[in-house]
C-alpha cells in the first residue's frame, strides 16, 4: 500500500513541479512585457518619471533579476503564499483575488459534480434495466453531454430569467442586498446561485448517466452475472452486484472528468457573471493581467492534484481488488 | 466542456473470450459487419447527421451573401429573406448566417484536426505502452499520468492567453497535444488484450517477422477500436474549442461558433431577445457532437456482437 | 428414471436464420447416475448443457420436452425455471474461475444467494463448511475475496456452492478443459465423490475428452452436428464403439507408451456441417469412411441392450481395436 502511495505521489509531486515550471516560463517565452502594460495605462508623459516607475516596477516584479533567480524567487513566493500583484485591480494581491473567488466556485463545484454523479449513476442504472425509460433517457442523456456548457446557461437565462423572470440574470447576490448571515440574504444568495448551479449539474448529469448506463449492460454480460442467474437468483440480486461493480470504474470517472467540469464552471461563472474564478480569469485574460492568471492557473492544479488524490483514496477505500494486489495476494 | 464519456462508451471487443458458439458462418467478416452497419439505427442517425452538417459547412460559405466579418447590414434584424440575412444580424449589423456557417467549418477543422492529433499521439503511445510493456510501459505510464492530471484546460487558458495572435492551426495542436491521455490509456488496455506474449513468441518460432504478423492480424481489430476513439475524440476537440472560443482565446481574424455565443453575450443579445444571434452556434455544436456520440456508439454495436439486439 | 429429455430442439437465433444447434435429441438419465456428453466443438452438447437449466440470450426452445422427476421443466420460461434452478437442476459453468463477483467476499456472497433464494442461510451455514471440508479447503476461504484464491480453488468454491442444495441433476459443462491432467483428476473425483454421497443425485458431464469421461462417466452420450450419435456404458464406448464417428474418435485418441512410429494418430479428415442449413441425411456422411447410397436418409436412434446407436452401417461387433487409456479405473 505504501508503494501504491509513493508512486501517486511521485506522480503528482512530478506533475506539480511541471505545472509550476509551464506556469512561470509561459510569460516570459511570450512576447510583450506585462510592465509595459501596466506603463501604458498609466501614461506618464515625463519621460525621466516615466524611468523611475518603470524601474520600480521592474523590481517590484523581479523582472530585472536573471531568469533562474526570477524562477527561483517565484518557487520561494508561491510558499509564502505570495502570487504577485494584480495589474488591473492594483494594488490587490492574486492571493486576495483568488481567496474572495473560491468560495463561489466551490458553491456551484462541489454540489454539482456531487449530485450530477450521484444522480447521473442511478439514473443510467435505471436506463438499464427499463426499456422504454433507456429509449427516453439515452437520446437526452446523449444531447446533455454533447452541450456546449456555456450555452445550456445561455439557454436557461434566456428562458427562465429574461422571458419568464423566474430566476435572475446573474451575479452572486442583489446589489442592493444588505450582506450579512441573515436569512434574506443568504436565500438571496442561493436565490441567485440555482440556475448557474443547474446548468453545471445537467450537462455532467448526462455524461454520468450514460457512462453508468453502458457499464451496467457490460456488468450483466459478466461472468458472475451468468453463473447467480444459472443459479435463479433474483434479478434484484444480479442487478444490485452489478451496479456496485460498475461504480467502480465511475470513480476512476471522476478524476478523468475533474478537468472538464472545472472548465465548464468557469464559462458558467461567465455567463452568468458568476463572482467566481472563472469570472476572474475571464476579467484577467482580456485585460490580460497576467499575474493574476498565472495565479489561478496554480490554485487550480493544487485544487486538481488535491482531488485526484482523495479520489485514488476513496478508490482505495471502494475496490477490495486494489486493496489486497497491493498487499500480495495468494495466487 | 464535455464530460467526454467517462469509460470509452462500451467495452471494447475481447476476442480472446470465444463463446461456444454455433458453427455457421454465412457471411465474411468485413460483409458481416457492413450489414450490420447499415441496419444499425444509431449508426445510421449520427452518421446522416453529421453528414448533413458537414454540407451546410462547405457549401455554406459560398451561398452566404455577405463575408462574416463585414459590417453593413442593418442593426439586429430578426432571420429574412431580405439581402440575404437568413439568420438575421448581429448587434452590429454583420450576417450572423456567415457567421454560422464559417464558424461550423471551423469547427470540423479544428474536430478533425485536433482529434487526430490527439489520436496519433494516443495510438503512438498507448501501443508502445502495450506492446513493448517492461520499463517503456512504466515510463509511459508516468507521462501518460502527468499529462493526464494537469488540468489541461487551464493550461490551454495560460498559454493561449499569451498569444496574441491566434489561429485556428495553433488551437487544434494545442487541444490535441492536451487531450490525449485517456484514448492512451484506453489503446494500452485494448493492446494488452490483443498482444498475447504466446502469440508473439508462436510467430517468432515459425520464424516469419513478428512485426508483420502482429500487424497484419492486430491492426484489423485495433484500427475498428482507433477509429472509434478519433471521433470521441473529435468531438471532445469541438467542445474544448468553443469552450476556449468562449473565453476569448478564440482565432484572432475570423469568427467561430464559440466566439458568436462570447460576443452575443458581451452585447447582451440575451436581455434583447436576438435569439438568432445566441440559439444556432449552440445548437450547431450540441447537433454535431451529439450526432458524433451517437454514431460512436452505433460503430461499437456493429463491431461487438455482444451489443447487437436481436 | 431422474432425468427424461425427448426429442429436445434448441435453436440459435441469428439474422442469417436459426442455426440448428441441438436438433432432436432423446436420452434418459437414471439416477445415481453420471453421464458423460461427448463430441467436437459444436455438436450441440455446450447446448444441451445450456438449455437444460437456462437459455442463453440467442437460444430459442423449438420442441421436445425435458422431464426431472416426473416433473416437466419448462426451459422455455425464464421466470418459471427460477424455481428448479439450484434445487433441482444445477450447474458448475466452464468459467467457473470467473463466476464469482469479485468485489464480494466468499462467504457474504453466498449468504446473499442463499437468502434470495429462500433458504435458510444460518442452517445452510453448517453444511457449507462441511461441504468445503470435503473439497479440501478451509472454511476461511469464505472471508476472502475471489483475488486471494488460486484458480483450482475457486473452482473447487464454485462446485461446492452449485451442489449445496442437493440437486437432482447436477450438469458440469467443460469444466476440466482448461486443466492440466492431474488437476483434472482430482476434480472428476471430486464429483463422482458428491454422487457417492448422495449430494447430487444424476449428473451430465460435458467435454470433448473421452479420456477423461472414461475414468468418471457410468454412460457415455456421444453427439454430432446436433444429433445424437451414440450412447453406451463408457467401458464399452472405449473399448468396442460401433458409430464409425465413434470409433474414429477414439482411435484418434493418444496411448501413454506408444510411439508415433509405432502407431500413427489417426484424425478425422473434414468439418462438421454448417448448422444453417444442414444436409439431409446422415450429418457424419461425408466424413464417414462407411457411408453408403442408403446414408441419404437419416438413421434413427435405435435403442437396445442399454446402447444406442444412430447409424445404418454400423456393425454389432468391433472390427477396429480401440486403444484403452493407460489409466484404468
Amino acid at each position: 500500500m505504501t508503494r501504491y502511495f509513493l508512486r501517486k505521489m511521485v506522480i503528482y509531486a512530478l506533475t506539480f513541479v511541471v505545472a509550476v515550471t509551464v506556469d512561470w516560463a509561459i510569460p516570459h517565452l511570450m512576447p510583450g512585457n506585462p510592465v509595459n502594460q501596466l506603463m501604458s495605462r498609466i501614461q506618464i508623459q515625463d519621460p525621466k518619471v516615466a524611468h523611475q516607475v518603470y524601474t520600480h516596477y521592474m523590481r517590484a516584479f523581479n523582472l530585472d533579476l536573471p531568469l533562474w533567480k526570477q524562477y527561483w524567487y517565484f518557487w520561494v513566493s508561491l510558499f509564502h503564499g505570495d502570487l504577485g500583484t494584480s495589474i488591473l485591480q492594483f494594488p490587490t494581491p492574486v492571493m486576495s483575488i483568488i481567496t474572495h473567488a473560491i468560495p463561489y466556485t466551490l458553491a456551484l463545484l462541489i454540489p454539482a459534480i456531487a449530485l450530477s454523479w450521484y444522480a447521473g449513476n442511478k439514473f443510467g442504472a435505471l436506463a438499464a434495466r427499463h426499456k422504454g425509460l433507456d429509449n427516453t433517457v439515452l437520446p437526452f442523456g446523449y444531447a446533455l453531454t454533447a452541450t456546449p456548457y456555456m450555452w445550456l446557461g445561455i439557454l436557461l437565462i434566456w428562458a427562465l430569467a429574461v422571458t419568464w423572470h423566474v430566476f435572475p440574470v446573474g451575479f452572486a447576490y442583489d446589489p442592493t442586498a444588505i450582506r450579512g448571515f441573515t436569512w434574506p440574504f443568504v436565500s438571496n444568495l442561493a436565490y441567485h446561485w440555482f440556475l448557474p448551479f443547474l446548468s453545471l449539474f445537467l450537462v455532467a448529469f448526462g455524461g454520468w448517466a450514460i457512462g453508468m448506463r453502458n457499464m451496467i449492460i457490460y456488468e450483466l454480460e459478466s461472468d458472475y452475472a451468468h453463473y447467480l442467474g444459472a443459479l435463479g437468483a433474483p434479478h434484484r440480486l444480479i442487478r444490485k452486484y452489478a451496479f456496485r461493480n460498475a461504480v467502480l470504474p465511475q470513480v476512476t470517472g471522476l478524476a478523468l472528468a475533474l478537468g472538464a467540469i472545472l472548465g465548464g464552471a468557469l464559462v458558467t461563472e461567465i455567463v452568468f457573471s458568476y463572482p467566481g474564478l472563472g469570472y476572474q480569469i475571464y476579467r484577467a485574460i482580456t485585460n490580460e493581467d497576467y499575474f493574476v492568471i498565472q495565479g489561478i492557473f496554480l490554485f487550480i492544479i493544487i485544487g486538481v492534484l488535491l482531488a485526484n488524490f482523495i479520489v485514488d483514496i476513496v478508490y482505495l477505500v471502494v475496490d477490495p481488488r486494489t486493496r489486497i494486489g497491493m498487499e500480495g495476494g495468494r495466487s | 466542456m464535455s464530460s467526454v464519456p467517462t469509460a470509452p462508451l462500451a467495452s471494447p471487443a475481447d476476442p480472446s473470450q470465444v463463446e461456444a458458439a454455433p458453427i455457421a458462418q454465412p457471411m465474411s467478416g468485413f460483409r458481416e459487419s457492413l450489414h450490420f452497419a447499415l441496419r444499425n439505427k444509431k449508426l445510421l442517425f449520427g452518421l446522416s447527421m453529421t453528414s448533413a452538417l458537414l454540407l451546410i459547412a462547405i457549401i455554406g460559405p459560398f451561398l452566404a451573401q455577405h463575408g462574416p466579418l463585414d459590417y453593413g447590414g442593418k442593426l439586429s434584424i430578426a432571420p429574412t429573406t431580405k439581402g440575404g440575412y437568413w439568420l438575421g444580424t448581429t448587434l452590429q449589423g454583420q450576417d450572423v448566417f456567415a457567421q454560422f456557417v464559417t464558424g461550423l467549418r471551423l469547427a470540423f477543422i479544428v474536430g478533425a484536426l485536433g482529434g487526430g492529433i490527439a489520436a496519433v499521439i494516443g495510438m503512438v503511445v498507448g501501443f508502445t505502452a502495450g506492446y513493448r510493456a517492461g520499463w517503456v510501459d512504466e515510463v509511459l505510464n508516468m507521462l501518460t499520468n502527468v499529462v493526464l492530471v494537469i488540468p489541461t484546460f487551464a493550461l490551454l487558458l495560460v498559454i493561449a492567453a499569451y498569444l496574441q495572435v491566434r489561429g485556428i492551426l495553433m488551437e487544434a495542436v494545442f487541444i490535441g497535444i492536451t487531450s490525449w491521455p485517456w484514448a492512451a490509456r484506453a489503446l494500452r488496455a485494448q493492446t494488452f488484450s490483443l498482444v498475447s506474449r504466446d502469440f508473439v513468441d508462436m510467430a517468432r518460432l515459425s520464424g516469419r517477422s513478428s512485426r508483420k504478423i502482429i500487424f497484419k492480424e492486430i491492426a484489423p481489430n485495433m484500427s475498428s477500436y482507433l477509429f472509434m476513439m478519433f471521433i470521441l475524440l473529435f468531438g471532445g476537440a469541438i467542445l474544448i474549442a468553443a469552450t476556449l472560443d468562449f473565453i476569448g482565446l478564440g482565432p484572432s481574424n475570423t469568427i467561430s461558433l464559440g466566439q458568436m455565443m462570447q460576443l452575443s453575450v458581451q452585447n447582451a443579445a440575451l436581455q434583447l431577445h436576438l435569439w438568432w444571434w445566441f440559439l444556432p452556434p449552440g445548437l450547431a455544436i450540441t447537433a454535431l457532437v451529439g450526432s458524433l456520440y451517437v454514431m460512436n456508439v452505433g460503430l461499437d454495436e456493429v463491431f461487438n456482437p455482444k451489443l447487437r439486439d436481436m | 428414471m431422474a432425468l427424461r429429455v425427448e426429442d429436445l430442439r434448441v435453436y440459435y437465433r441469428t439474422l442469417a436464420g436459426d442455426v440448428k444447434a441441438l436438433d432432436g435429441v432423446t436420452f434418459d438419465v437414471a439416477d445415481g447416475e453420471i453421464m458423460g456428453l461427448a463430441g467436437e466443438s459444436g455438436c450441440g452438447k455446450s447446448t444441451l448443457a445450456k438449455s437444460l437449466i437456462r437459455l442463453d440470450g440467442r437460444m430459442r426452445h423449438v420442441g421436445g420436452k425435458v422431464v426431472l422427476d416426473g416433473k416437466e421443466l419448462p426451459i422455455w420460461d425464464d421466470s418459471a425455471m427460477n424455481a428448479f434452478r439450484f434445487r433441482d437442476v444445477s450447474i458448475v459453468p466452464q468459467y467457473a474461475m470467473s463466476a464469482l463477483n469479485p468485489i464480494r467476499k466468499i462467504g457474504r456472497m453466498i449468504h446473499e444467494l442463499l437468502r434470495a433464494r429462500g433458504v435458510d442461510a444460518r442452517a445452510a451455514h453448517q453444511e457449507l463448511e462441511r461441504r468445503l471440508d470435503l473439497v479440501g479447503l478451509d472454511k476461511g476461504v469464505l472471508d476472502l475475496y475471489p483475488i486471494e484464491l488460486s484458480g483450482g480453488m475457486k473452482q473447487r468454491v464454485v462446485m461446492v456452492i452449485s451442489t449445496l442444495l442437493d440437486p437432482s441433476l447436477l450438469i458440469a459443462d467443460e469444466i476440466t478443459s482448461a486443466l492440466d491432467v492431474s488437476t483434472q483428476r482430482a476434480v472428476a473425483e471430486t464429483l463422482v465423490e458428491f454422487r457417492d454421497r448422495g449430494l447430487v443425485k444424476s449428473m451430465i458431464f460435458v467435454t470433448h475428452d473421452i479420456g477423461v469421461l472414461y475414468q468418471v462417466a457410468d454412460t457415455i452420450l456421444v453427439m454430432y452436428a446436433g444429433k445424437l450419435a451414440e450412447k453406451a456404458p463408457a467401458e464399452e464406448i472405449v473399448s468396442n464403439p460401433r458409430h464409425p464417428y465413434t470409433r474414429l474418435l477414439v482411435s484418434s485418441l493418444p496411448e501413454v507408451g506408444v510411439r508415433y512410429e509405432q502407431r500413427q494418430l489417426s484424425g478425422i479428415p473434414g468439418r462438421p456441417p454448417h448448422l444453417l442449413d444442414p444436409p439431409t441425411g446422415c450429418r457424419f456422411r461425408d466424413r464417414c469412411p462407411l457411408a453408403t447410397a442408403r446414408c441419404a436418409e437419416e438413421p434413427p436412434w435405435v435403442e437396445e441392450g442399454g446402447r444406442g446407436i444412430a447409424c445404418w452401417e454400423a456393425k454389432p461387433a468391433a472390427a477396429v481395436a480401440a486403444r484403452v487409456p493407460v489409466e484404468a479405473r
